[in-house]
Protein backbone atom coordinates (compact mmCIF):
# COMPACT_ATOMS: atom_id res chain seq x y z
CA UNK A 1 0.00 0.00 0.00
CA UNK A 2 1.20 3.31 -0.69
CA UNK A 3 1.17 6.53 1.04
CA UNK A 4 -1.41 7.38 -0.98
CA UNK A 5 -3.54 4.60 -1.29
CA UNK A 6 -2.82 4.06 2.76
CA UNK A 7 -4.25 7.71 3.98
CA UNK A 8 -7.08 7.40 1.08
CA UNK A 9 -7.92 3.67 2.79
CA UNK A 10 -8.17 5.71 6.28
CA UNK A 11 -10.09 8.59 5.02
CA UNK A 12 -12.71 6.14 3.40
CA UNK A 13 -13.03 3.91 6.82
CA UNK A 14 -13.35 7.26 8.22
CA UNK A 15 -16.14 8.11 6.08
CA UNK A 16 -18.03 5.05 6.66
CA UNK A 17 -17.98 5.48 10.29
CA UNK A 18 -19.21 8.78 9.46
CA UNK A 19 -22.45 6.77 7.10
CA UNK A 20 -22.85 4.74 10.03
CA UNK A 21 -23.05 7.06 12.68
CA UNK A 22 -25.66 9.39 10.12
CA UNK A 23 -27.70 6.43 9.74
CA UNK A 24 -27.73 4.84 13.06
CA UNK A 25 -26.41 5.78 16.25
CA UNK A 26 -24.62 2.49 17.25
CA UNK A 27 -25.82 2.69 20.71
CA UNK A 28 -29.12 2.72 19.51
CA UNK A 29 -28.98 0.20 17.31
CA UNK A 30 -27.62 -1.97 19.29
CA UNK A 31 -30.26 -1.80 22.15
CA UNK A 32 -33.62 -1.35 20.11
CA UNK A 33 -32.67 -2.04 16.48
CA UNK A 34 -30.62 -4.73 16.58
CA UNK A 35 -31.53 -7.07 13.93
CA UNK A 36 -30.15 -10.05 15.84
CA UNK A 37 -31.96 -9.44 19.19
CA UNK A 38 -32.47 -12.21 21.57
CA UNK A 39 -35.93 -13.22 22.36
CA UNK A 40 -36.73 -16.09 25.04
CA UNK A 41 -39.60 -18.19 24.44
CA UNK A 42 -40.53 -20.07 27.82
CA UNK A 43 -43.01 -23.00 27.56
CA UNK A 44 -43.35 -24.79 24.31
CA UNK A 45 -47.54 -25.28 23.72
CA UNK A 46 -49.90 -24.19 21.87
CA UNK A 47 -48.32 -20.36 22.57
CA UNK A 48 -44.87 -20.62 22.54
CA UNK A 49 -44.36 -22.83 19.70
CA UNK A 50 -46.03 -20.91 17.59
CA UNK A 51 -44.83 -17.53 18.69
CA UNK A 52 -41.34 -19.24 18.27
CA UNK A 53 -41.87 -20.10 14.70
CA UNK A 54 -43.65 -17.01 13.76
CA UNK A 55 -40.47 -14.92 15.47
CA UNK A 56 -38.53 -17.25 12.64
CA UNK A 57 -40.58 -16.66 10.10
CA UNK A 58 -40.89 -12.78 10.73
CA UNK A 59 -37.12 -12.37 11.04
CA UNK A 60 -35.23 -15.27 10.37
CA UNK A 61 -32.01 -12.50 11.85
CA UNK A 62 -33.14 -12.79 14.94
CA UNK A 63 -31.89 -15.10 17.91
CA UNK A 64 -34.48 -17.47 19.45
CA UNK A 65 -34.39 -19.68 22.11
CA UNK A 66 -37.51 -21.67 23.07
CA UNK A 67 -37.20 -23.58 26.50
CA UNK A 68 -39.27 -26.51 27.24
CA UNK A 69 -38.33 -29.42 29.79
CA UNK A 70 -40.38 -31.84 27.33
CA UNK A 71 -39.02 -33.75 24.01
CA UNK A 72 -42.66 -33.98 23.38
CA UNK A 73 -45.77 -31.62 24.08
CA UNK A 74 -48.82 -33.60 24.90
CA UNK A 75 -51.45 -31.97 23.82
CA UNK A 76 -54.85 -31.72 25.68
CA UNK A 77 -57.26 -30.54 22.64
CA UNK A 78 -57.94 -34.48 21.00
CA UNK A 79 -57.05 -35.62 24.88
CA UNK A 80 -60.69 -36.92 25.59
CA UNK A 81 -60.72 -39.14 22.26
CA UNK A 82 -57.62 -40.84 24.39
CA UNK A 83 -60.12 -41.34 26.75
CA UNK A 84 -62.59 -42.56 25.00
CA UNK A 85 -59.76 -44.94 22.74
CA UNK A 86 -60.79 -43.59 19.39
CA UNK A 87 -56.75 -42.57 19.44
CA UNK A 88 -53.34 -43.33 21.32
CA UNK A 89 -51.39 -40.66 23.41
CA UNK A 90 -48.18 -40.50 20.58
CA UNK A 91 -50.78 -38.89 17.75
CA UNK A 92 -51.55 -36.03 20.21
CA UNK A 93 -48.09 -35.39 20.66
CA UNK A 94 -45.34 -33.31 19.26
CA UNK A 95 -41.58 -32.59 18.93
CA UNK A 96 -39.95 -29.80 17.90
CA UNK A 97 -37.53 -31.30 15.09
CA UNK A 98 -38.84 -28.49 13.00
CA UNK A 99 -38.03 -26.04 15.31
CA UNK A 100 -34.31 -27.02 15.36
CA UNK A 101 -34.38 -27.67 11.92
CA UNK A 102 -35.67 -23.78 11.15
CA UNK A 103 -32.79 -22.53 13.57
CA UNK A 104 -34.32 -22.16 16.78
CA UNK A 105 -32.01 -23.37 19.64
CA UNK A 106 -34.27 -25.56 21.57
CA UNK A 107 -32.91 -25.58 25.10
CA UNK A 108 -35.05 -29.07 27.00
CA UNK A 109 -34.76 -27.55 30.70
CA UNK A 110 -37.07 -25.54 33.20
CA UNK A 111 -36.45 -21.65 33.79
CA UNK A 112 -36.25 -21.36 37.45
CA UNK A 113 -35.66 -17.72 38.45
CA UNK A 114 -36.33 -14.37 35.90
CA UNK A 115 -34.07 -11.37 36.83
CA UNK A 116 -36.57 -8.86 35.08
CA UNK A 117 -33.74 -6.00 36.06
CA UNK A 118 -31.20 -7.79 34.95
CA UNK A 119 -32.73 -9.37 31.55
CA UNK A 120 -31.72 -12.65 32.80
CA UNK A 121 -33.33 -15.91 32.95
CA UNK A 122 -31.87 -19.21 35.15
CA UNK A 123 -32.12 -22.61 33.97
CA UNK A 124 -32.27 -25.80 35.98
CA UNK A 125 -29.22 -26.80 35.36
CA UNK A 126 -28.04 -23.05 36.81
CA UNK A 127 -26.79 -21.76 33.51
CA UNK A 128 -27.65 -17.75 33.47
CA UNK A 129 -29.39 -16.93 29.77
CA UNK A 130 -29.62 -12.95 28.88
CA UNK A 131 -32.69 -12.18 26.74
CA UNK A 132 -33.47 -8.63 24.63
CA UNK A 133 -37.46 -9.89 24.99
CA UNK A 134 -38.97 -12.57 27.19
CA UNK A 135 -41.85 -14.85 26.53
CA UNK A 136 -43.42 -16.93 28.68
CA UNK A 137 -46.23 -19.28 28.21
CA UNK A 138 -46.37 -20.94 30.65
CA UNK A 139 -49.89 -22.85 30.38
CA UNK A 140 -51.71 -23.01 34.25
CA UNK A 141 -51.40 -24.74 37.27
CA UNK A 142 -53.70 -25.79 39.90
CA UNK A 143 -54.82 -24.10 42.70
CA UNK A 144 -54.32 -26.53 45.30
CA UNK A 145 -54.27 -24.45 48.21
CA UNK A 146 -58.65 -23.62 47.39
CA UNK A 147 -59.24 -27.33 47.32
CA UNK A 148 -60.27 -29.02 50.33
CA UNK A 149 -59.47 -32.63 51.17
CA UNK A 150 -57.03 -32.94 48.35
CA UNK A 151 -53.69 -32.06 47.84
CA UNK A 152 -51.60 -32.29 44.36
CA UNK A 153 -49.78 -35.95 45.13
CA UNK A 154 -53.68 -37.31 45.03
CA UNK A 155 -53.77 -36.92 41.43
CA UNK A 156 -52.49 -40.07 41.27
CA UNK A 157 -55.94 -41.51 42.77
CA UNK A 158 -58.11 -38.64 41.51
CA UNK A 159 -57.10 -37.11 37.82
CA UNK A 160 -57.63 -34.33 36.17
CA UNK A 161 -55.87 -34.77 33.18
CA UNK A 162 -56.19 -31.22 32.12
CA UNK A 163 -52.58 -31.34 30.94
CA UNK A 164 -51.72 -34.22 28.60
CA UNK A 165 -49.68 -36.74 29.23
CA UNK A 166 -49.75 -39.84 31.95
CA UNK A 167 -52.47 -38.19 33.66
CA UNK A 168 -54.54 -38.77 30.50
CA UNK A 169 -53.00 -42.41 30.71
CA UNK A 170 -54.17 -42.73 34.50
CA UNK A 171 -57.96 -41.36 33.92
CA UNK A 172 -57.94 -44.21 30.24
CA UNK A 173 -56.81 -46.86 32.72
CA UNK A 174 -59.30 -46.20 35.37
CA UNK A 175 -61.99 -46.13 32.79
CA UNK A 176 -61.16 -49.22 31.20
CA UNK A 177 -60.97 -50.67 34.84
CA UNK A 178 -64.30 -49.67 35.54
CA UNK A 179 -67.17 -52.07 36.02
CA UNK A 180 -70.58 -51.35 33.90
CA UNK A 181 -73.07 -50.04 35.75
CA UNK A 182 -70.38 -47.86 37.66
CA UNK A 183 -70.34 -43.89 37.93
CA UNK A 184 -67.78 -41.47 36.59
CA UNK A 185 -68.18 -38.34 38.21
CA UNK A 186 -66.64 -35.16 36.45
CA UNK A 187 -66.32 -31.88 38.71
CA UNK A 188 -65.40 -29.04 36.05
CA UNK A 189 -63.72 -25.92 38.21
CA UNK A 190 -65.30 -22.19 37.85
CA UNK A 191 -64.68 -19.41 35.40
CA UNK A 192 -61.78 -18.84 33.99
CA UNK A 193 -60.37 -21.76 33.06
CA UNK A 194 -58.24 -23.70 30.18
CA UNK A 195 -60.30 -25.16 27.28
CA UNK A 196 -64.24 -24.17 28.63
CA UNK A 197 -66.34 -26.78 26.16
CA UNK A 198 -63.28 -29.26 27.44
CA UNK A 199 -65.61 -31.01 30.39
CA UNK A 200 -68.37 -31.12 28.33
CA UNK A 201 -66.47 -32.50 25.25
CA UNK A 202 -64.73 -34.97 27.55
CA UNK A 203 -68.25 -36.27 29.45
CA UNK A 204 -69.79 -36.98 25.75
CA UNK A 205 -66.43 -38.79 24.59
CA UNK A 206 -66.66 -40.97 27.72
CA UNK A 207 -70.64 -41.74 27.49
CA UNK A 208 -69.39 -43.05 23.80
CA UNK A 209 -67.07 -44.96 25.00
CA UNK A 210 -69.40 -46.09 28.25
CA UNK A 211 -71.98 -46.76 25.31
CA UNK A 212 -70.45 -49.28 23.49
CA UNK A 213 -68.77 -50.94 26.30
CA UNK A 214 -70.62 -50.25 29.75
CA UNK A 215 -74.00 -49.56 28.88
CA UNK A 216 -75.21 -49.57 32.36
CA UNK A 217 -72.94 -46.51 33.50
CA UNK A 218 -73.69 -43.65 34.84
CA UNK A 219 -71.97 -40.19 34.06
CA UNK A 220 -72.55 -37.28 37.03
CA UNK A 221 -71.31 -34.04 36.07
CA UNK A 222 -70.93 -31.84 39.46
CA UNK A 223 -70.20 -28.49 37.94
CA UNK A 224 -68.96 -25.29 39.92
CA UNK A 225 -70.80 -23.00 37.60
CA UNK A 226 -74.69 -22.42 36.77
CA UNK A 227 -73.68 -22.50 32.47
CA UNK A 228 -70.89 -23.66 30.42
CA UNK A 229 -70.02 -23.24 26.99
CA UNK A 230 -72.20 -24.73 24.03
CA UNK A 231 -74.67 -25.73 26.49
CA UNK A 232 -77.61 -26.21 24.37
CA UNK A 233 -75.65 -27.91 21.49
CA UNK A 234 -74.09 -30.39 24.37
CA UNK A 235 -77.33 -31.03 26.13
CA UNK A 236 -79.19 -31.44 23.02
CA UNK A 237 -76.39 -34.37 21.84
CA UNK A 238 -76.26 -35.78 24.76
CA UNK A 239 -80.03 -36.52 24.48
CA UNK A 240 -80.30 -37.58 21.00
CA UNK A 241 -77.52 -40.28 21.47
CA UNK A 242 -76.80 -40.64 25.02
CA UNK A 243 -80.21 -40.62 26.79
CA UNK A 244 -80.57 -41.15 30.90
CA UNK A 245 -76.83 -41.98 30.67
CA UNK A 246 -75.66 -37.92 31.72
CA UNK A 247 -77.07 -36.02 34.78
CA UNK A 248 -75.86 -32.04 34.99
CA UNK A 249 -75.72 -30.55 38.53
CA UNK A 250 -74.98 -26.80 38.76
CA UNK A 251 -73.48 -25.19 41.10
CA UNK A 252 -76.56 -23.71 42.82
CA UNK A 253 -78.38 -27.10 43.03
CA UNK A 254 -75.95 -29.01 44.79
CA UNK A 255 -72.75 -29.16 41.75
CA UNK A 256 -70.56 -27.06 44.09
CA UNK A 257 -67.82 -28.97 46.11
CA UNK A 258 -67.47 -29.02 49.73
CA UNK A 259 -64.11 -30.95 49.99
CA UNK A 260 -63.07 -34.35 48.50
CA UNK A 261 -62.22 -37.29 50.08
CA UNK A 262 -59.75 -38.78 48.32
CA UNK A 263 -59.31 -42.60 50.08
CA UNK A 264 -63.30 -43.40 49.66
CA UNK A 265 -63.24 -41.56 46.37
CA UNK A 266 -66.25 -39.19 47.36
CA UNK A 267 -67.17 -36.04 47.05
CA UNK A 268 -68.96 -33.70 49.45
CA UNK A 269 -71.25 -31.03 48.20
CA UNK A 270 -71.46 -27.73 49.80
CA UNK A 271 -75.22 -28.93 49.91
CA UNK A 272 -74.14 -31.48 52.13
CA UNK A 273 -74.54 -34.46 48.91
CA UNK A 274 -72.41 -37.45 48.98
CA UNK A 275 -71.35 -38.69 45.45
CA UNK A 276 -69.33 -41.70 45.66
CA UNK A 277 -68.23 -43.18 42.65
CA UNK A 278 -65.52 -45.60 40.90
CA UNK A 279 -63.77 -42.88 39.09
CA UNK A 280 -63.43 -39.06 39.48
CA UNK A 281 -62.17 -36.65 37.34
CA UNK A 282 -61.71 -33.43 39.62
CA UNK A 283 -60.54 -31.07 37.18
CA UNK A 284 -58.92 -28.08 39.58
CA UNK A 285 -59.46 -24.50 39.99
CA UNK A 286 -56.53 -22.76 38.34
CA UNK A 287 -54.17 -20.02 38.19
CA UNK A 288 -50.99 -19.20 35.85
CA UNK A 289 -48.42 -21.60 35.51
CA UNK A 290 -45.66 -21.49 38.52
CA UNK A 291 -42.90 -19.51 36.48
CA UNK A 292 -45.23 -16.42 35.90
CA UNK A 293 -46.24 -16.41 40.31
CA UNK A 294 -42.49 -17.30 40.78
CA UNK A 295 -41.57 -13.90 38.35
CA UNK A 296 -43.87 -11.63 40.31
CA UNK A 297 -46.13 -11.27 36.69
CA UNK A 298 -49.89 -12.29 38.60
CA UNK A 299 -52.34 -10.11 39.78
CA UNK A 300 -54.30 -11.46 43.23
CA UNK A 301 -56.22 -13.78 40.88
CA UNK A 302 -53.40 -15.41 39.84
CA UNK A 303 -53.40 -14.58 35.97
CA UNK A 304 -51.32 -12.13 33.81
CA UNK A 305 -52.65 -9.04 33.16
CA UNK A 306 -50.79 -7.61 29.68
CA UNK A 307 -51.12 -5.33 27.56
CA UNK A 308 -53.47 -6.90 25.32
CA UNK A 309 -52.15 -5.55 22.21
CA UNK A 310 -48.40 -6.98 22.32
CA UNK A 311 -48.79 -8.94 25.34
CA UNK A 312 -46.24 -7.34 27.04
CA UNK A 313 -46.46 -7.29 31.13
CA UNK A 314 -48.28 -4.66 32.76
CA UNK A 315 -45.81 -5.37 35.63
CA UNK A 316 -42.60 -5.58 33.75
CA UNK A 317 -40.94 -4.28 30.23
CA UNK A 318 -40.01 -6.29 27.62
CA UNK A 319 -41.41 -9.75 28.93
CA UNK A 320 -44.59 -10.64 27.22
CA UNK A 321 -47.43 -13.18 28.62
CA UNK A 322 -49.76 -15.40 26.21
CA UNK A 323 -51.65 -18.28 26.21
CA UNK A 324 -53.89 -19.72 29.23
CA UNK A 325 -51.47 -17.60 31.83
CA UNK A 326 -52.32 -14.16 30.18
CA UNK A 327 -56.15 -12.10 31.09
CA UNK A 328 -56.86 -11.37 27.17
CA UNK A 329 -59.91 -9.84 27.43
CA UNK A 330 -62.80 -11.67 25.70
CA UNK A 331 -60.85 -14.53 24.16
CA UNK A 332 -61.14 -18.03 26.12
CA UNK A 333 -58.49 -20.22 27.28
CA UNK A 334 -57.93 -22.72 24.75
CA UNK A 335 -54.43 -23.92 22.25
CA UNK A 336 -56.16 -22.23 19.36
CA UNK A 337 -56.39 -18.40 21.53
CA UNK A 338 -52.75 -19.47 22.22
CA UNK A 339 -51.55 -20.04 18.59
CA UNK A 340 -53.46 -16.90 17.58
CA UNK A 341 -52.15 -14.64 20.73
CA UNK A 342 -48.33 -16.53 19.84
CA UNK A 343 -48.18 -14.60 16.33
CA UNK A 344 -49.78 -11.46 17.48
CA UNK A 345 -46.99 -11.45 19.91
CA UNK A 346 -44.42 -12.32 17.43
CA UNK A 347 -45.17 -9.41 14.92
CA UNK A 348 -45.21 -7.16 18.39
CA UNK A 349 -41.47 -8.29 19.10
CA UNK A 350 -40.19 -7.92 15.52
CA UNK A 351 -42.31 -4.49 14.74
CA UNK A 352 -40.25 -2.95 18.24
CA UNK A 353 -37.09 -4.42 17.58
CA UNK A 354 -36.97 -2.74 14.22
CA UNK A 355 -38.30 -0.28 15.12
CA UNK A 356 -41.27 -0.70 12.32
CA UNK A 357 -45.26 -0.31 12.79
CA UNK A 358 -46.70 -3.07 14.32
CA UNK A 359 -49.94 -3.76 12.23
CA UNK A 360 -53.30 -3.38 13.62
CA UNK A 361 -53.70 -7.11 15.44
CA UNK A 362 -56.28 -9.67 14.80
CA UNK A 363 -57.12 -12.66 16.82
CA UNK A 364 -58.92 -15.74 16.32
CA UNK A 365 -60.61 -18.80 17.91
CA UNK A 366 -62.02 -21.57 16.83
CA UNK A 367 -63.00 -24.49 18.81
CA UNK A 368 -64.31 -27.69 17.93
CA UNK A 369 -65.89 -30.39 20.20
CA UNK A 370 -66.75 -34.26 19.37
CA UNK A 371 -70.16 -35.11 20.97
CA UNK A 372 -69.45 -38.64 19.03
CA UNK A 373 -66.93 -39.74 16.37
CA UNK A 374 -69.48 -38.24 13.74
CA UNK A 375 -71.15 -35.49 15.56
CA UNK A 376 -69.05 -31.99 15.74
CA UNK A 377 -70.38 -28.47 17.27
CA UNK A 378 -68.08 -25.89 17.39
CA UNK A 379 -67.58 -22.04 18.56
CA UNK A 380 -65.61 -19.37 16.84
CA UNK A 381 -64.74 -15.55 16.96
CA UNK A 382 -62.69 -12.79 15.40
CA UNK A 383 -61.42 -10.37 17.46
CA UNK A 384 -59.95 -6.74 18.24
CA UNK A 385 -58.22 -4.72 19.59
CA UNK A 386 -59.32 -1.16 20.92
CA UNK A 387 -57.14 1.12 23.89
CA UNK A 388 -60.87 1.02 25.92
CA UNK A 389 -62.12 -2.37 25.31
CA UNK A 390 -58.91 -4.47 24.92
CA UNK A 391 -59.57 -7.40 23.34
CA UNK A 392 -62.79 -7.35 22.28
CA UNK A 393 -65.15 -10.00 19.37
CA UNK A 394 -65.94 -7.86 15.66
CA UNK A 395 -69.37 -7.64 16.18
CA UNK A 396 -71.60 -10.17 14.11
CA UNK A 397 -68.71 -12.41 14.06
CA UNK A 398 -68.53 -15.77 15.72
CA UNK A 399 -71.37 -17.87 17.51
CA UNK A 400 -71.41 -21.58 17.65
CA UNK A 401 -73.21 -24.27 15.54
CA UNK A 402 -76.90 -23.76 14.65
CA UNK A 403 -78.91 -25.64 17.14
CA UNK A 404 -80.73 -26.81 14.14
CA UNK A 405 -78.75 -28.57 11.64
CA UNK A 406 -79.03 -32.28 10.20
CA UNK A 407 -76.95 -35.10 11.15
CA UNK A 408 -74.79 -34.14 7.78
CA UNK A 409 -73.84 -30.63 9.48
CA UNK A 410 -72.75 -32.09 12.21
CA UNK A 411 -70.51 -35.12 10.74
CA UNK A 412 -69.33 -32.37 8.52
CA UNK A 413 -68.18 -30.41 11.66
CA UNK A 414 -66.44 -33.70 13.54
CA UNK A 415 -64.41 -34.10 9.73
CA UNK A 416 -63.70 -30.50 9.98
CA UNK A 417 -62.66 -31.40 13.64
CA UNK A 418 -60.18 -33.63 12.70
CA UNK A 419 -59.24 -31.41 10.15
CA UNK A 420 -58.65 -28.07 12.52
CA UNK A 421 -56.78 -30.77 14.28
CA UNK A 422 -54.35 -31.16 12.21
CA UNK A 423 -53.79 -27.76 10.79
CA UNK A 424 -53.47 -26.22 14.50
CA UNK A 425 -51.00 -28.72 15.45
CA UNK A 426 -49.06 -28.31 12.17
CA UNK A 427 -49.52 -24.13 12.48
CA UNK A 428 -47.81 -24.75 15.77
CA UNK A 429 -45.31 -27.66 15.69
CA UNK A 430 -44.73 -27.95 12.00
CA UNK B 1 -4.52 -3.54 -7.09
CA UNK B 2 -4.61 -1.45 -3.81
CA UNK B 3 -7.18 0.42 -4.74
CA UNK B 4 -9.12 -2.53 -5.58
CA UNK B 5 -8.62 -3.97 -2.19
CA UNK B 6 -9.65 -0.83 -0.88
CA UNK B 7 -12.94 -0.71 -2.79
CA UNK B 8 -13.67 -4.30 -1.96
CA UNK B 9 -13.54 -3.07 1.87
CA UNK B 10 -15.22 -0.09 0.82
CA UNK B 11 -17.80 -2.12 -0.74
CA UNK B 12 -18.04 -3.97 2.37
CA UNK B 13 -19.01 -1.33 4.63
CA UNK B 14 -21.07 -0.10 2.57
CA UNK B 15 -23.07 -3.12 2.24
CA UNK B 16 -22.69 -3.41 5.87
CA UNK B 17 -25.00 -0.09 6.04
CA UNK B 18 -27.08 -1.08 3.41
CA UNK B 19 -27.99 -4.66 5.05
CA UNK B 20 -28.23 -2.67 8.35
CA UNK B 21 -31.04 -0.40 6.57
CA UNK B 22 -32.27 -3.00 4.63
CA UNK B 23 -32.88 -5.73 7.31
CA UNK B 24 -35.16 -3.42 9.00
CA UNK B 25 -38.86 -5.60 8.72
CA UNK B 26 -42.02 -4.38 8.49
CA UNK B 27 -45.03 -6.77 8.94
CA UNK B 28 -48.15 -6.00 6.36
CA UNK B 29 -51.43 -5.87 7.66
CA UNK B 30 -52.22 -8.70 5.31
CA UNK B 31 -49.97 -11.01 7.03
CA UNK B 32 -51.61 -10.14 10.51
CA UNK B 33 -54.98 -10.76 9.27
CA UNK B 34 -54.02 -13.96 6.86
CA UNK B 35 -52.02 -15.64 9.58
CA UNK B 36 -54.77 -15.70 12.11
CA UNK B 37 -56.15 -18.08 9.15
CA UNK B 38 -53.51 -20.64 9.51
CA UNK B 39 -54.69 -22.05 12.91
CA UNK B 40 -57.47 -23.79 10.83
CA UNK B 41 -56.17 -23.92 7.01
CA UNK B 42 -52.48 -24.75 8.12
CA UNK B 43 -49.44 -21.89 7.59
CA UNK B 44 -49.72 -20.07 4.50
CA UNK B 45 -53.14 -21.49 4.00
CA UNK B 46 -51.33 -25.49 2.95
CA UNK B 47 -53.88 -26.87 5.25
CA UNK B 48 -52.34 -30.74 5.93
CA UNK B 49 -55.95 -32.42 6.82
CA UNK B 50 -59.12 -32.27 6.02
CA UNK B 51 -59.81 -28.15 5.69
CA UNK B 52 -59.57 -27.31 2.40
CA UNK B 53 -56.31 -25.90 1.28
CA UNK B 54 -56.42 -21.74 0.29
CA UNK B 55 -52.90 -20.95 -0.93
CA UNK B 56 -52.58 -20.23 -4.11
CA UNK B 57 -56.23 -19.60 -4.73
CA UNK B 58 -56.87 -16.47 -6.96
CA UNK B 59 -57.66 -13.18 -5.39
CA UNK B 60 -61.02 -13.14 -7.42
CA UNK B 61 -61.89 -16.44 -6.20
CA UNK B 62 -61.04 -16.12 -2.34
CA UNK B 63 -62.91 -12.88 -2.04
CA UNK B 64 -65.78 -14.13 -3.93
CA UNK B 65 -66.02 -17.18 -1.58
CA UNK B 66 -65.56 -14.77 1.31
CA UNK B 67 -68.61 -12.39 0.58
CA UNK B 68 -70.81 -16.00 -0.22
CA UNK B 69 -69.99 -16.80 2.95
CA UNK B 70 -71.12 -13.64 4.83
CA UNK B 71 -74.29 -13.51 2.62
CA UNK B 72 -74.90 -17.21 2.72
CA UNK B 73 -74.89 -17.72 -1.05
CA UNK B 74 -72.32 -20.23 -0.35
CA UNK B 75 -73.25 -22.36 2.85
CA UNK B 76 -70.86 -23.73 5.54
CA UNK B 77 -70.48 -24.60 8.62
CA UNK B 78 -68.03 -22.12 10.19
CA UNK B 79 -67.03 -20.02 7.52
CA UNK B 80 -70.17 -17.59 7.49
CA UNK B 81 -69.28 -16.90 11.13
CA UNK B 82 -65.44 -16.34 10.56
CA UNK B 83 -66.19 -13.94 7.51
CA UNK B 84 -68.91 -11.74 9.06
CA UNK B 85 -65.53 -10.50 11.26
CA UNK B 86 -63.74 -9.25 8.21
CA UNK B 87 -64.23 -5.85 6.19
CA UNK B 88 -64.06 -5.84 2.15
CA UNK B 89 -61.01 -4.00 2.07
CA UNK B 90 -59.73 -6.67 4.74
CA UNK B 91 -60.82 -9.53 2.43
CA UNK B 92 -59.00 -8.31 -0.06
CA UNK B 93 -55.87 -8.42 1.93
CA UNK B 94 -56.33 -11.62 2.60
CA UNK B 95 -56.87 -13.01 -0.63
CA UNK B 96 -54.15 -11.46 -1.92
CA UNK B 97 -52.05 -12.77 0.73
CA UNK B 98 -53.39 -16.42 0.19
CA UNK B 99 -52.95 -15.96 -3.71
CA UNK B 100 -49.09 -15.45 -3.71
CA UNK B 101 -48.27 -18.30 -1.31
Amino acid sequence: MNTYDRRRFIKLLGGSGMMLASFNPLTVFAQSNNPSARVIIVGGGFGGATCAKYLNMFDPGLSVTLIEPSKRFTSCPFSNAVLSGMRDLDSISYGYHAHVKRGINVVHDKVTQIDAAAKKITLGNGEKLSYDRLVLSPGIDFRWEDVEGMNASDMELIPHAWQGGPQTTLLRDQLVAMKDGGTFIIAPPENPFRCPPGPYERVSLIAHYLQQHKPNSKILILDAKEKFSKQPLFMQGWEKLYPGMIEWVSGDTGGRIDHVDVKNKTIHSESGDKHQAEVINFIPPQKAGLIAHTAGLTNSDGWCPVNQRTFESEVHSDIHVIGDASIAGKMPKSGFAANSQGKVCAAAIVSAVHGTKMPEPSYVNTCYSLVSPDYGISVAAVYRFSDDKGIYKVEGSGGVSPKEADANFRKQEARYAKGWYDSITSDSFG
Amino acid sequence: MHIKITATILLFFSSLVVSATGLAVEISQAAMLANSCAGCHGTYGKSPGAIPAINGKSASFIVESLKDFQSGARPSTVMGRHANGYSDQEIQLIAEFFSKH
